[in-house]
Protein backbone atom coordinates (compact mmCIF):
# COMPACT_ATOMS: atom_id res chain seq x y z
CA UNK A 1 0.00 0.00 0.00
CA UNK A 2 1.40 3.65 -0.67
CA UNK A 3 2.12 5.12 2.26
CA UNK A 4 -0.02 8.54 2.95
CA UNK A 5 3.29 10.16 3.69
CA UNK A 6 6.86 8.55 3.03
CA UNK A 7 10.07 10.49 4.11
CA UNK A 8 13.47 9.47 3.15
CA UNK A 9 16.71 10.66 4.66
CA UNK A 10 15.46 13.84 4.99
CA UNK A 11 17.89 16.44 5.44
CA UNK A 12 17.78 20.75 6.77
CA UNK A 13 20.97 22.78 7.41
CA UNK A 14 20.52 26.47 7.79
CA UNK A 15 22.07 29.33 6.33
CA UNK A 16 24.08 29.90 9.67
CA UNK A 17 25.21 26.43 10.08
CA UNK A 18 22.31 24.90 12.24
CA UNK A 19 21.88 21.36 11.23
CA UNK A 20 17.51 20.58 12.09
CA UNK A 21 17.13 17.55 10.51
CA UNK A 22 19.96 15.15 10.00
CA UNK A 23 18.50 12.55 7.67
CA UNK A 24 15.18 11.49 9.09
CA UNK A 25 13.19 8.58 7.53
CA UNK A 26 9.46 7.51 8.74
CA UNK A 27 6.16 6.63 7.17
CA UNK A 28 2.54 7.49 7.59
CA UNK A 29 -0.04 4.81 6.72
CA UNK A 30 -3.41 5.98 4.85
CA UNK A 31 -5.98 6.40 7.43
CA UNK A 32 -3.67 6.50 10.29
CA UNK A 33 -3.67 9.04 13.36
CA UNK A 34 0.00 9.91 13.49
CA UNK A 35 1.82 11.44 16.21
CA UNK A 36 5.35 13.67 15.71
CA UNK A 37 7.01 14.34 19.18
CA UNK A 38 9.48 16.15 20.26
CA UNK A 39 10.54 19.09 22.48
CA UNK A 40 10.92 22.52 21.02
CA UNK A 41 13.88 23.15 18.51
CA UNK A 42 13.82 18.89 17.81
CA UNK A 43 12.99 19.44 13.83
CA UNK A 44 8.86 19.09 14.22
CA UNK A 45 8.28 22.68 12.66
CA UNK A 46 11.11 22.07 10.35
CA UNK A 47 9.86 18.66 8.94
CA UNK A 48 6.53 20.24 8.25
CA UNK A 49 7.69 23.28 6.64
CA UNK A 50 9.34 20.66 4.11
CA UNK A 51 6.54 18.69 3.45
CA UNK A 52 4.43 21.91 2.59
CA UNK A 53 6.91 23.65 1.30
CA UNK A 54 7.51 26.49 3.21
CA UNK A 55 11.21 25.24 4.20
CA UNK A 56 13.43 24.02 1.37
CA UNK A 57 15.48 20.79 2.33
CA UNK A 58 19.05 19.92 1.98
CA UNK A 59 18.91 16.55 1.16
CA UNK A 60 16.12 13.87 1.23
CA UNK A 61 12.64 13.32 -0.48
CA UNK A 62 9.22 13.17 0.70
CA UNK A 63 6.05 11.66 -1.29
CA UNK A 64 2.56 12.20 -0.29
CA UNK A 65 0.55 9.67 -1.71
CA UNK A 66 3.36 8.19 -3.40
CA UNK A 67 3.83 11.65 -5.62
CA UNK A 68 7.23 12.68 -4.99
CA UNK A 69 7.21 16.74 -4.01
CA UNK A 70 10.18 17.18 -6.28
CA UNK A 71 8.28 15.86 -9.96
CA UNK A 72 5.03 17.11 -8.63
CA UNK A 73 4.82 19.59 -5.73
CA UNK A 74 1.05 20.65 -7.50
CA UNK A 75 -0.43 17.42 -7.22
CA UNK A 76 1.08 16.97 -3.61
CA UNK A 77 -0.37 20.04 -2.48
CA UNK A 78 -3.86 19.31 -3.30
CA UNK A 79 -3.43 15.97 -1.12
CA UNK A 80 -1.94 18.23 1.47
CA UNK A 81 -3.39 20.14 4.10
CA UNK A 82 -1.67 22.39 7.08
CA UNK A 83 -2.59 23.56 10.20
CA UNK A 84 0.56 25.79 11.35
CA UNK A 85 1.40 26.38 14.86
CA UNK A 86 1.01 30.40 14.27
CA UNK A 87 -1.90 32.36 13.02
CA UNK A 88 -1.13 32.81 9.28
CA UNK A 89 -4.36 34.52 7.63
CA UNK A 90 -4.77 37.82 7.27
CA UNK A 91 -6.70 39.66 10.17
CA UNK A 92 -8.35 41.89 8.50
CA UNK A 93 -10.40 39.99 6.36
CA UNK A 94 -13.84 38.44 7.15
CA UNK A 95 -13.69 34.44 8.19
CA UNK A 96 -15.89 33.84 5.16
CA UNK A 97 -13.83 35.47 2.39
CA UNK A 98 -10.28 33.48 4.17
CA UNK A 99 -12.14 30.39 3.12
CA UNK A 100 -13.85 31.10 0.02
CA UNK A 101 -10.30 32.75 -0.95
CA UNK A 102 -8.03 29.57 -0.12
CA UNK A 103 -10.72 27.16 -2.19
CA UNK A 104 -9.85 29.74 -5.18
CA UNK A 105 -6.00 29.37 -4.36
CA UNK A 106 -7.37 25.63 -4.87
CA UNK A 107 -8.96 26.08 -8.27
CA UNK A 108 -11.98 25.47 -6.55
CA UNK A 109 -15.19 27.05 -8.29
CA UNK A 110 -16.71 30.05 -6.03
CA UNK A 111 -20.14 27.46 -5.74
CA UNK A 112 -18.33 24.99 -4.49
CA UNK A 113 -15.91 27.07 -2.13
CA UNK A 114 -19.22 28.72 -0.61
CA UNK A 115 -20.84 25.20 0.16
CA UNK A 116 -17.42 24.28 1.67
CA UNK A 117 -16.90 27.30 3.76
CA UNK A 118 -20.67 27.01 4.99
CA UNK A 119 -19.74 23.13 5.75
CA UNK A 120 -16.65 23.38 7.57
CA UNK A 121 -17.50 26.87 9.67
CA UNK A 122 -20.64 25.02 10.61
CA UNK A 123 -19.09 21.82 11.74
CA UNK A 124 -16.16 23.85 13.72
CA UNK A 125 -18.77 26.12 15.08
CA UNK A 126 -17.99 29.25 13.57
CA UNK A 127 -20.58 29.95 11.17
CA UNK A 128 -22.23 32.61 13.34
CA UNK A 129 -18.90 34.45 12.75
CA UNK A 130 -18.78 34.30 8.77
CA UNK A 131 -19.16 38.06 8.75
CA UNK A 132 -16.46 38.73 11.32
CA UNK A 133 -12.95 40.46 10.60
CA UNK A 134 -10.67 37.52 11.84
CA UNK A 135 -8.76 40.08 14.03
CA UNK A 136 -11.75 39.61 16.12
CA UNK A 137 -11.91 36.29 16.80
CA UNK A 138 -10.60 34.35 20.37
CA UNK A 139 -7.43 32.91 20.15
CA UNK A 140 -9.64 29.46 20.32
CA UNK A 141 -11.94 30.54 17.17
CA UNK A 142 -9.02 31.76 15.66
CA UNK A 143 -7.17 27.69 15.64
CA UNK A 144 -10.44 26.42 14.30
CA UNK A 145 -10.60 28.94 11.34
CA UNK A 146 -7.05 27.50 10.64
CA UNK A 147 -8.31 24.19 10.67
CA UNK A 148 -11.54 24.88 8.56
CA UNK A 149 -9.26 26.53 6.05
CA UNK A 150 -6.89 23.49 5.96
CA UNK A 151 -9.55 21.62 5.25
CA UNK A 152 -11.69 23.63 2.67
CA UNK A 153 -10.07 21.44 -0.41
CA UNK A 154 -10.71 18.18 1.54
CA UNK A 155 -7.04 16.87 1.72
CA UNK A 156 -6.84 13.48 2.02
CA UNK A 157 -3.61 14.05 4.72
CA UNK A 158 -3.35 16.81 6.81
CA UNK A 159 -1.24 17.77 9.43
CA UNK A 160 -1.25 20.00 12.40
CA UNK A 161 1.34 21.52 14.22
CA UNK A 162 0.45 21.95 17.58
CA UNK A 163 -3.60 22.68 16.92
CA UNK A 164 -4.85 23.18 20.57
CA UNK A 165 -2.23 24.83 21.91
CA UNK A 166 -3.84 27.50 24.26
CA UNK A 167 -7.54 26.53 24.05
CA UNK A 168 -9.39 25.95 26.83
CA UNK A 169 -9.97 21.91 27.38
CA UNK A 170 -13.74 22.07 26.82
CA UNK A 171 -12.53 23.17 23.12
CA UNK A 172 -9.74 21.11 23.45
CA UNK A 173 -11.97 17.90 23.50
CA UNK A 174 -14.38 19.30 21.07
CA UNK A 175 -11.25 19.62 18.68
CA UNK A 176 -10.00 15.84 19.23
CA UNK A 177 -14.13 14.74 18.77
CA UNK A 178 -13.74 16.73 15.48
CA UNK A 179 -10.15 15.44 14.47
CA UNK A 180 -11.26 11.50 15.47
CA UNK A 181 -14.47 11.93 12.80
CA UNK A 182 -12.51 13.16 9.68
CA UNK A 183 -10.22 10.58 10.89
CA UNK A 184 -12.87 8.24 10.60
CA UNK A 185 -13.58 9.27 7.64
CA UNK A 186 -10.60 8.60 6.04
CA UNK A 187 -8.31 11.64 6.56
CA UNK A 188 -4.72 10.32 7.33
CA UNK A 189 -3.64 13.06 10.30
CA UNK A 190 -0.30 14.09 11.55
CA UNK A 191 -0.24 16.04 14.94
CA UNK A 192 2.34 17.49 16.70
CA UNK A 193 1.45 18.77 20.19
CA UNK A 194 3.11 19.50 23.40
CA UNK A 195 -0.27 17.49 25.81
CA UNK A 196 1.28 14.67 25.42
CA UNK A 197 -2.09 12.85 27.10
CA UNK A 198 -3.70 14.56 23.60
CA UNK A 199 -1.24 12.03 21.59
CA UNK A 200 -2.07 9.56 23.34
CA UNK A 201 -6.32 9.61 23.34
CA UNK A 202 -5.90 10.13 19.60
CA UNK A 203 -2.73 8.84 17.99
CA UNK A 204 -2.35 5.21 17.00
CA UNK A 205 1.32 6.01 15.95
CA UNK A 206 4.12 7.83 16.59
CA UNK A 207 7.60 8.97 15.75
CA UNK A 208 9.22 10.88 18.77
CA UNK A 209 12.27 13.07 17.12
CA UNK A 210 15.21 14.90 19.15
CA UNK A 211 18.03 17.04 17.64
CA UNK A 212 17.22 16.12 14.33
CA UNK A 213 17.11 12.88 14.48
CA UNK A 214 14.45 10.07 14.89
CA UNK A 215 14.83 8.18 18.18
CA UNK A 216 11.22 6.35 18.38
CA UNK A 217 8.87 5.02 15.64
CA UNK A 218 6.50 2.89 16.65
CA UNK A 219 2.62 2.58 17.73
CA UNK A 220 2.13 4.07 20.94
CA UNK A 221 0.62 0.73 22.41
CA UNK A 222 4.25 -1.01 21.82
CA UNK A 223 6.02 1.93 23.37
CA UNK A 224 3.93 2.34 26.26
CA UNK A 225 4.50 -1.37 26.89
CA UNK A 226 7.91 -0.49 27.43
CA UNK A 227 6.92 1.75 30.24
CA UNK A 228 8.58 0.31 33.31
CA UNK A 229 7.02 3.12 36.24
CA UNK A 230 4.54 5.06 36.26
CA UNK A 231 4.19 7.92 39.23
CA UNK A 232 0.57 7.99 41.20
CA UNK A 233 -0.41 10.89 43.65
CA UNK A 234 -2.16 9.49 46.51
CA UNK A 235 -4.74 11.68 48.42
CA UNK A 236 -4.65 9.89 52.21
CA UNK A 237 -7.23 10.55 55.14
CA UNK A 238 -4.28 10.45 57.99
CA UNK A 239 -2.43 13.99 58.59
CA UNK A 240 0.83 13.04 57.39
CA UNK A 241 4.25 14.35 58.78
CA UNK A 242 6.19 12.59 56.73
CA UNK A 243 6.50 10.00 53.99
CA UNK A 244 5.72 6.34 55.53
CA UNK A 245 8.83 4.10 55.34
CA UNK A 246 7.60 1.39 52.36
CA UNK A 247 9.94 -1.43 51.98
CA UNK A 248 9.14 -2.00 47.45
CA UNK A 249 8.26 1.38 47.32
CA UNK A 250 9.77 4.62 46.70
CA UNK A 251 7.51 7.32 48.38
CA UNK A 252 7.78 11.10 48.76
CA UNK A 253 5.50 13.21 51.03
CA UNK A 254 3.73 16.09 49.00
CA UNK A 255 1.81 17.75 51.31
CA UNK A 256 0.18 16.56 54.45
CA UNK A 257 -2.56 14.70 53.01
CA UNK A 258 -0.94 13.74 49.96
CA UNK A 259 1.88 11.24 48.63
CA UNK A 260 3.84 10.51 45.48
CA UNK A 261 4.30 6.78 44.66
CA UNK A 262 6.66 5.42 41.94
CA UNK A 263 5.71 1.61 41.15
CA UNK A 264 7.89 -0.02 38.93
CA UNK A 265 6.73 -2.49 36.45
CA UNK A 266 5.95 -5.89 37.95
CA UNK A 267 5.04 -4.25 41.03
CA UNK A 268 0.98 -4.61 41.91
CA UNK A 269 -1.27 -1.88 42.74
CA UNK A 270 -2.56 -4.06 45.70
CA UNK A 271 0.42 -4.59 47.37
CA UNK A 272 1.32 -0.46 48.09
CA UNK A 273 -2.37 -0.02 49.22
CA UNK A 274 -1.76 -3.02 51.71
CA UNK A 275 1.88 -1.46 53.27
CA UNK A 276 0.37 1.71 53.19
CA UNK A 277 -2.53 0.17 55.12
CA UNK A 278 -0.09 -1.25 57.15
CA UNK A 279 1.12 1.80 58.57
CA UNK A 280 -2.46 3.64 59.01
CA UNK A 281 -2.09 5.39 55.66
CA UNK A 282 -6.32 5.20 53.90
CA UNK A 283 -5.96 6.21 50.12
CA UNK A 284 -8.65 8.01 49.15
CA UNK A 285 -8.36 8.61 45.95
CA UNK A 286 -5.44 8.47 43.05
CA UNK A 287 -4.22 9.67 39.87
CA UNK A 288 -1.28 9.56 37.63
CA UNK A 289 1.74 12.85 38.27
CA UNK A 290 1.87 12.04 34.32
CA UNK A 291 0.17 10.29 31.40
CA UNK A 292 1.85 7.50 30.62
CA UNK A 293 3.24 8.42 27.63
CA UNK A 294 4.56 11.84 28.64
CA UNK A 295 6.51 9.64 31.65
CA UNK A 296 8.22 7.83 28.07
CA UNK A 297 8.60 10.55 26.69
CA UNK A 298 10.46 12.46 29.42
CA UNK A 299 12.85 9.01 29.69
CA UNK A 300 13.93 9.44 26.09
CA UNK A 301 14.97 12.70 26.10
CA UNK A 302 18.44 13.59 25.73
CA UNK A 303 20.00 13.75 28.97
CA UNK A 304 21.90 17.05 28.00
CA UNK A 305 18.25 18.40 27.14
CA UNK A 306 17.10 17.39 30.28
CA UNK A 307 19.83 19.27 32.21
CA UNK A 308 19.09 21.97 30.02
CA UNK A 309 15.42 21.96 31.32
CA UNK A 310 16.77 21.59 35.21
CA UNK A 311 19.00 24.65 35.09
CA UNK B 1 -2.81 23.02 -12.88
CA UNK B 2 -4.58 23.39 -15.99
CA UNK B 3 -5.26 26.61 -17.59
CA UNK B 4 -9.06 26.55 -15.67
CA UNK B 5 -7.53 26.24 -12.19
CA UNK B 6 -4.92 28.79 -13.02
CA UNK B 7 -7.50 31.08 -14.21
CA UNK B 8 -9.56 30.32 -11.52
CA UNK B 9 -6.53 30.63 -8.39
CA UNK B 10 -5.61 34.24 -10.86
CA UNK B 11 -8.84 35.81 -10.66
CA UNK B 12 -9.05 34.65 -6.96
CA UNK B 13 -5.53 36.58 -6.04
CA UNK B 14 -6.95 39.73 -8.20
CA UNK B 15 -10.18 40.06 -6.49
CA UNK B 16 -8.75 39.70 -3.12
CA UNK B 17 -6.78 43.11 -4.14
CA UNK B 18 -9.85 44.88 -5.50
CA UNK B 19 -11.65 44.03 -2.22
CA UNK B 20 -8.58 44.80 0.03
CA UNK B 21 -8.04 48.27 -1.83
CA UNK B 22 -11.49 49.18 -2.21
CA UNK B 23 -12.23 48.36 1.72
CA UNK B 24 -9.70 50.49 2.63
CA UNK B 25 -10.55 53.73 0.41
CA UNK B 26 -9.96 56.61 2.60
CA UNK B 27 -6.40 55.46 2.82
CA UNK B 28 -5.85 54.44 -1.02
CA UNK B 29 -8.27 56.48 -3.70
CA UNK B 30 -8.88 59.37 -1.43
CA UNK B 31 -5.43 60.88 -0.56
CA UNK B 32 -4.23 60.52 -4.58
CA UNK B 33 -7.17 62.80 -5.50
CA UNK B 34 -7.03 65.40 -2.98
CA UNK B 35 -3.34 65.62 -3.71
CA UNK B 36 -3.68 65.91 -7.38
CA UNK B 37 -6.56 68.59 -6.92
CA UNK B 38 -4.06 70.55 -5.35
CA UNK B 39 -1.38 70.32 -7.64
CA UNK B 40 -4.68 71.12 -10.07
CA UNK B 41 -5.34 74.55 -8.48
CA UNK B 42 -2.41 75.59 -7.63
CA UNK B 43 0.13 74.88 -10.58
CA UNK B 44 -2.60 74.30 -13.11
CA UNK B 45 -5.10 77.46 -12.27
CA UNK B 46 -2.86 79.77 -9.85
CA UNK B 47 0.56 79.38 -11.06
CA UNK B 48 0.01 77.93 -14.34
CA UNK B 49 -1.63 81.59 -15.80
CA UNK B 50 1.86 83.26 -15.30
CA UNK B 51 3.69 81.03 -16.64
CA UNK B 52 2.10 80.57 -20.24
CA UNK B 53 2.33 78.26 -22.80
CA UNK B 54 4.64 75.34 -22.46
CA UNK B 55 5.18 72.78 -24.90
CA UNK B 56 2.54 74.89 -27.33
CA UNK B 57 -0.28 74.46 -24.96
CA UNK B 58 -2.05 76.24 -21.90
CA UNK B 59 -0.06 75.55 -18.70
CA UNK B 60 -2.84 73.45 -17.22
CA UNK B 61 -3.16 71.34 -20.46
CA UNK B 62 0.37 70.46 -20.74
CA UNK B 63 0.65 69.56 -16.72
CA UNK B 64 -2.41 67.02 -16.61
CA UNK B 65 -1.22 64.08 -18.48
CA UNK B 66 1.86 64.25 -16.34
CA UNK B 67 0.00 64.36 -13.60
CA UNK B 68 -2.72 61.38 -14.08
CA UNK B 69 0.20 59.13 -14.84
CA UNK B 70 1.85 60.03 -11.65
CA UNK B 71 -0.76 59.06 -9.80
CA UNK B 72 -0.99 55.99 -12.06
CA UNK B 73 2.53 55.12 -10.92
CA UNK B 74 2.94 55.99 -7.29
CA UNK B 75 -0.49 54.24 -6.78
CA UNK B 76 0.32 50.90 -8.95
CA UNK B 77 3.91 50.99 -7.07
CA UNK B 78 2.58 51.45 -3.35
CA UNK B 79 -0.50 48.99 -3.78
CA UNK B 80 1.48 45.96 -4.46
CA UNK B 81 4.30 46.86 -2.48
CA UNK B 82 1.99 47.64 0.80
CA UNK B 83 -0.18 44.58 -0.13
CA UNK B 84 2.26 41.96 -0.73
CA UNK B 85 4.55 42.97 2.49
CA UNK B 86 1.40 43.03 4.63
CA UNK B 87 0.91 39.24 3.13
CA UNK B 88 4.67 38.67 4.16
CA UNK B 89 4.09 40.61 7.97
CA UNK B 90 1.27 38.78 8.60
CA UNK B 91 2.55 35.04 6.86
CA UNK B 92 -0.69 35.18 5.15
CA UNK B 93 1.53 35.10 2.18
CA UNK B 94 1.90 31.51 3.63
CA UNK B 95 -1.73 30.41 2.00
CA UNK B 96 -0.16 31.04 -1.09
CA UNK B 97 2.45 29.06 -0.46
CA UNK B 98 1.57 25.89 0.27
CA UNK B 99 -1.07 25.90 -2.29
CA UNK B 100 -0.78 24.71 -6.34
CA UNK B 101 -0.72 28.11 -7.48
CA UNK B 102 2.30 28.70 -9.20
CA UNK B 103 4.79 31.27 -8.46
CA UNK B 104 3.96 33.35 -11.83
CA UNK B 105 0.12 33.15 -11.02
CA UNK B 106 0.92 34.75 -7.53
CA UNK B 107 2.61 37.56 -9.08
CA UNK B 108 0.07 38.12 -12.31
CA UNK B 109 -3.16 38.29 -9.76
CA UNK B 110 -0.98 41.09 -7.27
CA UNK B 111 0.63 42.72 -10.05
CA UNK B 112 -2.87 42.80 -11.87
CA UNK B 113 -4.15 44.08 -8.52
CA UNK B 114 -1.73 47.09 -8.20
CA UNK B 115 -2.88 47.74 -11.64
CA UNK B 116 -6.30 47.89 -11.34
CA UNK B 117 -5.60 50.45 -8.48
CA UNK B 118 -3.43 52.72 -10.25
CA UNK B 119 -5.91 53.12 -13.01
CA UNK B 120 -8.57 53.35 -11.21
CA UNK B 121 -7.32 56.23 -9.18
CA UNK B 122 -5.89 57.53 -12.73
CA UNK B 123 -9.70 57.61 -13.84
CA UNK B 124 -10.82 59.64 -10.94
CA UNK B 125 -7.79 61.82 -11.29
CA UNK B 126 -8.81 62.39 -14.96
CA UNK B 127 -12.56 62.84 -14.25
CA UNK B 128 -11.47 65.30 -11.67
CA UNK B 129 -9.13 67.44 -14.06
CA UNK B 130 -12.17 67.62 -16.67
CA UNK B 131 -13.27 70.31 -13.66
CA UNK B 132 -10.05 72.29 -14.68
CA UNK B 133 -9.71 72.33 -18.54
CA UNK B 134 -11.08 70.71 -21.32
CA UNK B 135 -9.30 67.10 -22.04
CA UNK B 136 -9.47 65.34 -25.17
CA UNK B 137 -7.36 62.40 -26.44
CA UNK B 138 -5.58 62.38 -29.49
CA UNK B 139 -4.63 59.37 -29.96
CA UNK B 140 -6.63 56.58 -27.46
CA UNK B 141 -4.28 53.62 -28.53
CA UNK B 142 -1.06 54.92 -27.50
CA UNK B 143 -2.93 56.45 -24.33
CA UNK B 144 -4.31 53.36 -23.15
CA UNK B 145 -1.17 51.01 -23.92
CA UNK B 146 1.19 53.11 -22.32
CA UNK B 147 -0.55 53.81 -19.15
CA UNK B 148 -1.37 50.13 -19.08
CA UNK B 149 2.17 49.60 -19.76
CA UNK B 150 3.68 51.90 -17.11
CA UNK B 151 0.71 50.52 -14.49
CA UNK B 152 2.15 46.98 -15.19
CA UNK B 153 6.04 48.04 -14.50
CA UNK B 154 5.52 49.89 -11.69
CA UNK B 155 3.66 47.29 -9.97
CA UNK B 156 6.11 44.63 -10.99
CA UNK B 157 8.59 46.85 -9.38
CA UNK B 158 6.52 47.13 -6.00
CA UNK B 159 6.13 43.52 -6.15
CA UNK B 160 9.99 42.92 -6.18
CA UNK B 161 10.49 45.74 -3.48
CA UNK B 162 8.13 43.63 -1.23
CA UNK B 163 9.79 40.41 -1.44
CA UNK B 164 13.25 41.60 -0.68
CA UNK B 165 11.69 44.75 2.01
CA UNK B 166 11.51 42.95 5.55
CA UNK B 167 10.07 46.05 7.30
CA UNK B 168 6.92 48.66 6.84
CA UNK B 169 10.45 51.58 6.48
CA UNK B 170 11.84 48.97 3.59
CA UNK B 171 9.18 49.59 1.36
CA UNK B 172 8.58 53.12 1.68
CA UNK B 173 12.66 53.84 1.09
CA UNK B 174 12.01 53.00 -2.95
CA UNK B 175 9.02 55.80 -3.15
CA UNK B 176 10.86 57.91 -1.35
CA UNK B 177 13.94 58.34 -2.45
CA UNK B 178 14.03 56.73 -6.18
CA UNK B 179 10.49 57.00 -7.24
CA UNK B 180 9.34 60.56 -5.97
CA UNK B 181 12.57 62.55 -7.27
CA UNK B 182 12.45 60.69 -10.34
CA UNK B 183 8.53 61.23 -11.20
CA UNK B 184 9.11 64.90 -10.22
CA UNK B 185 12.09 65.37 -12.74
CA UNK B 186 10.26 63.08 -15.21
CA UNK B 187 8.74 66.04 -17.15
CA UNK B 188 5.78 66.05 -15.33
CA UNK B 189 5.83 69.52 -14.89
CA UNK B 190 7.76 70.93 -17.78
CA UNK B 191 9.09 70.35 -20.72
CA UNK B 192 13.03 68.98 -20.72
CA UNK B 193 13.52 72.00 -23.80
CA UNK B 194 13.57 73.99 -20.87
CA UNK B 195 16.64 72.81 -19.72
CA UNK B 196 20.59 72.64 -20.64
CA UNK B 197 21.49 70.14 -23.02
CA UNK B 198 23.56 68.39 -19.99
CA UNK B 199 20.29 68.41 -18.04
CA UNK B 200 18.56 67.02 -20.90
CA UNK B 201 20.97 64.33 -21.51
CA UNK B 202 20.80 63.66 -18.04
CA UNK B 203 16.98 63.63 -18.13
CA UNK B 204 16.92 61.05 -20.72
CA UNK B 205 17.85 58.50 -18.46
CA UNK B 206 14.94 58.80 -16.42
CA UNK B 207 12.93 55.97 -17.14
CA UNK B 208 9.49 58.27 -16.23
CA UNK B 209 10.36 60.80 -18.43
CA UNK B 210 9.39 58.41 -21.64
CA UNK B 211 6.76 57.15 -19.86
CA UNK B 212 4.81 60.40 -19.11
CA UNK B 213 5.63 61.85 -22.51
CA UNK B 214 4.34 58.95 -24.54
CA UNK B 215 1.00 59.56 -22.10
CA UNK B 216 1.09 63.45 -23.18
CA UNK B 217 1.59 62.44 -26.75
CA UNK B 218 -1.63 60.19 -26.77
CA UNK B 219 -3.46 62.96 -25.50
CA UNK B 220 -1.91 66.33 -26.69
CA UNK B 221 0.24 64.72 -29.72
CA UNK B 222 3.68 66.59 -28.11
CA UNK B 223 6.49 64.71 -26.77
CA UNK B 224 9.77 65.66 -25.77
CA UNK B 225 11.08 61.89 -26.94
CA UNK B 226 10.87 59.45 -29.25
CA UNK B 227 6.99 57.46 -28.10
CA UNK B 228 8.55 54.04 -30.25
CA UNK B 229 11.48 54.37 -28.69
CA UNK B 230 9.80 54.72 -25.23
CA UNK B 231 7.68 51.83 -26.09
CA UNK B 232 10.65 49.53 -26.36
CA UNK B 233 12.05 50.83 -23.22
CA UNK B 234 8.82 50.58 -21.30
CA UNK B 235 8.57 46.90 -22.74
CA UNK B 236 12.43 45.90 -21.95
CA UNK B 237 11.97 46.99 -18.24
CA UNK B 238 8.59 45.09 -17.68
CA UNK B 239 10.63 41.54 -19.16
CA UNK B 240 13.95 42.26 -17.05
CA UNK B 241 11.22 42.60 -13.99
CA UNK B 242 9.05 39.39 -14.70
CA UNK B 243 12.23 37.72 -14.91
CA UNK B 244 13.87 38.97 -12.07
CA UNK B 245 10.43 38.42 -9.89
CA UNK B 246 10.01 35.14 -11.29
CA UNK B 247 13.74 34.52 -9.89
CA UNK B 248 13.18 35.27 -6.64
CA UNK B 249 9.83 33.36 -5.98
CA UNK B 250 11.28 30.15 -7.51
CA UNK B 251 14.13 30.81 -4.93
CA UNK B 252 11.59 31.25 -1.97
CA UNK B 253 13.79 34.54 -1.79
CA UNK B 254 12.89 36.16 1.91
CA UNK B 255 9.36 34.01 1.46
CA UNK B 256 10.63 30.29 2.14
CA UNK B 257 13.35 29.31 4.65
Amino acid sequence: MTAALSIQNLQKTYENGFQALKGISFAVQPGDFFALLGPNGAGKSTTIGIICSLVRKTAGSVSIFGVDTDRNFSAAKRLLGVVPQEFNFSQFEKVSDILMTQGGFYGMPRKLAGERTEKYLKQLGLWDKRATQARMLSGGMKRRLMIARALIHEPKLLILDEPTAGVDIELRRSMWRFLEKINAQGTTIILTTHYLEEAESLCRNIAIIDKGIIVENTSIKSLLKTLNRETFILDCNAYLTKAPVLMEFECRLLDSHSLEVTVEKGQSLTELFIALKAQGVTVTSMRNRANRLEELFLSMLSEEKMEGLEQ
Amino acid sequence: MSGKLIWISFSTIFRRELRRFTRIWPQTLVPPVITMSLYFVIFGSLIGRRIGDMGGYPYMEFVVPGLIMMSVITNSYANVASSFYSAKFQRSVEELLVSPTPNWTVMAGYVFGGVARGLMVGLIVTLVAVFFTSLSVKYLVVTTAIVLLAAVLFSLAGFINAIYANSFDAISIIPTFVLTPLTYLGGVFYSIDLLSPFWQGLSKLNPILYMVNSFRYGILGVSDINVVWAFVGVLIFIALLVGWGLYLMSHGKRLRH
